[in-house]
């Protein structure tokens, strides 16, 4: 999944005025630089101010595609509070998050240190960096490719997995992977944790080669065990890129799409049904186009909530550590 | 697999090799390693299933089950896949379109950043937010309305619809990289070009772009993998056959009548072997951009 790798921004030196550019041309105006943001500016205005504001309008009407939007007030979204299928579309994101965020991290965190630590440092930096490239495989494809590329597997008439128990003897445990209400969601669950792992593996394994190996000497020395280190130093110390891979992964699951569409189109019933597949079916399959407006919107709202609880909480703990200090 | 280009290191790890003569591997490090491996391979397992089951007839499939390597040869699957999809079309689809995106996303993004990091605007801190925003929203939320304006404006199964929208959404990032990346640009360089009396735009071309040419080409890599990767908006904007990319075209004859089972095998080959080849070419720069994204 094409993760956004995510930059912070670099922290400036402070020697230089704030509003004075960093190119000392005299006699030109400070506000010429502004030409150069004009194209920028009005292709973000087109293509996503005025579609975000109006799709926050369109959720205010009543709008099938065909006659224009017709205001309705709050009608969509008090019956979007009393909509069963949405309340079960975000439990299922909290299920994506699991799958997308908590799993992969807990899990690349471990595969990453001991990748680095054990394998990297006892078998040879060979060894570790092929393995870690297995790992980051999946993460190469198009999202929709990886759901195919399982979905092929898990097919409910002569897909792999099923013939495969059923050669080992285990054919009783034969099953719809994705067409019975109580696998589907754990299926693609397991497609996600496969496509997701290799992300958290590589960033981490880059953050490891940067932590001083004195300390885990020191604590060696001190008699810290392998796991006593791995939690006062490597968790610590890598704490920035935790961070990191928790926002854009916890964001990317809050909008996971493809992979619902190849796998299962939010089914059976609504057990894999999520908010973004919700609001596209609303739009082109129902023609609520207000309703799906509202979908939309709450989604957005949600991301913004994450995105700004995420960034106070790194930032409370940076200051809570400088005080520290 | 190319295992010679897979397992080049990322960084030189000095301390490591020093290490290394210490320490021999304890039989708990064997166990690790093997769990490891088996851990690998698992990852590895469904694109093996892949790779054999697109070789072989839906018959062979049948008899010899999905683990058997085929008993013969068979390209049926791929090449009826292939004919039906009209695949080099596709793939020319997906390439020019996923170009254009990452040439005209990183202009727009120096332009932008040159602006904020360079010229250090007014009010810039809300010009970088308004782009990381855009860059967060769910791709729902602007659907409807851009599939009516695109409507309106002719251009609804248009591949140029999808270049201008991603062209924005990428140059977002871009956007924000590249104005943190232009905010520490050395201050000598930007004085002994005003000195010399070269202008704004003469500098950002003689000056800055030369000089920031690997985070450059770094950005263009991953906004043409991205914008190949996407989904949604192609899917919505690229109704007819002819217009779609890979991915689209592949997603919607998943469940057709007419694929049998190793067609279908063959078809996901097909949608992993165009993104592996780029892998494989760009794989020191792709470690290189995701790691530094985060390290930074």
């Amino acid at each position: 999944m094409a993760s956004v790798p995510f930059v912070r921004e670099a922290r400036r030196r402070s020697a230089s005025p704030a509003e004075i550019s960093a190119f000392p041309d005299r006699g030109s105006n400070q506000a010429g630089w502004w030409l150069y943001l004009i194209p920028g500016l009005l292709l973000l205005t087109f293509i996503v101010i005025i579609p975000l504001l109006w799709n926050v309008y369109l959720s205010f009407t009543e709008y099938r595609g065909i006659k224009p939007p017709e205001f309705i007030g709050l009608a969509n979204w008090i019956e979007l509070a009393g909509d069963k299928d949405f309340w079960a579309s975000f439990r299922n994101t909290i299920a994506m998050i699991i799958a997308m965020v908590l799993v992969p991290t807990g899990l690349g965190l471990l595969i990453a240190a001991v990748l680095f630590d054990i394998i990297g440092k006892k078998f040879g930096g060979r060894a570790a960096s092929f393995l870690r490239a297995t790992y980051y495989l999946p993460q190469i494809l198009p999202v929709v490719i990886a759901g195919i590329v399982i979905g092929w597997i898990l097919r409910p008439q002569n897909g792999a997995l099923n013939e495969i128990l059923e050669s080992i003897g285990l054919g009783a445990f034969a099953h719809n992977w994705l067409g019975s209400p109580d696998t589907a969601l754990l299926s693609v669950m397991g497609v996600l944790v496969w496509v997701q792992l290799g992300y958290p593996v590589v960033i981490f394994m880059a953050a490891l080669q940067r932590v001083d190996p004195e300390l885990y000497e020191a604590a060696e020395l001190d008699g810290a065990g392998w796991f006593a280190r791995f939690r006062a130093i490597t968790l610590g110390q890598i704490r920035p890129e935790v961070f990191v891979v928790t926002l854009t992964t916890t964001i990317a699951a809050l909008k996971v799409f493809g992979p619902i569409y190849v796998l299962t189109r939010g089914g059976p019933g609504s057990s894999t049904l999520v908010p973004s597949y919700y609001a596209y079916s609303e739009f082109f399959q129902s023609q609520q186009v207000g309703y799906g407006a509202t979908i939309a919107t709450a989604l957005t709202l949600l991301i913004g909530v994450v995105a700004v609880f995420f960034i106070r909480a790194q930032t409370s703990v940076e200051r809570k550590e400088r005080a520290g200090l | 697999m190319s295992a010679s280009v897979l397992n080049r290191p990322t960084a030189p790890a000095p301390r490591a090799k020093k290490r290394k003569l210490r320490n021999s591997p304890t039989g708990v490090d064997w166990l690790i390693l093997a769990l490891a491996v088996i851990g690998a391979v698992a990852i590895a397992f469904p694109f093996l299933l892949i790779l054999i089951n697109s070789f072989k007839s839906p018959e062979d499939y049948a008899t010899g089950g999905p683990l058997a390597l085929p008993t013969a040869l068979y390209f049926d699957g791929i090449t009826t896949f292939w004919e039906r999809v009209n695949f080099p079309q596709k793939l020319w689809n997906s390439i020019w379109i996923s170009g254009s995106v990452a040439f005209l996303a990183v202009l727009i993004s120096l332009l932008n950043a040159f602006a904020i990091g360079i010229g250090r605007v007014r009010g810039r801190t809300w010009v970088i937010v308004a782009f990381l925003f855009a860059n967060l929203l769910p791709q729902e939320a602007l659907l409807y309305p851009l599939y009516f304006m695109f409507k309106e404006l002719g251009l609804y199964n248009n591949p140029w619809s999808v270049v201008i929208i991603f062209t924005v959404i990428q140059s977002a990032f871009g956007t924000y990289l590249l104005s943190s990346v232009f905010g520490t640009f050395p201050k000598e360089i930007l004085e002994a070009s005003a000195l010399d009396g070269a202008s704004r735009w003469t500098t950002l071309w003689r000056v800055i772009v030369p000089i920031s040419r690997p985070t450059l080409s770094v950005l263009v890599i991953f906004f043409f993998i991205w914008t190949w990767n996407e989904f949604l908006i192609p899917l919505t904007f690229l109704v007819s056959n002819e217009n779609q990319t890979v991915p689209v075209a592949i997603s919607v004859l998943q469940g057709d009548r007419l694929m049998d089972v190793t067609t279908t095998s063959a078809s996901a080959l097909l949608g992993v072997i165009p993104t592996l080849i780029f892998f494989l070419i760009f794989q020191r720069t792709l470690t290189r951009g995701i790691t530094a994204g985060a390290v930074k």
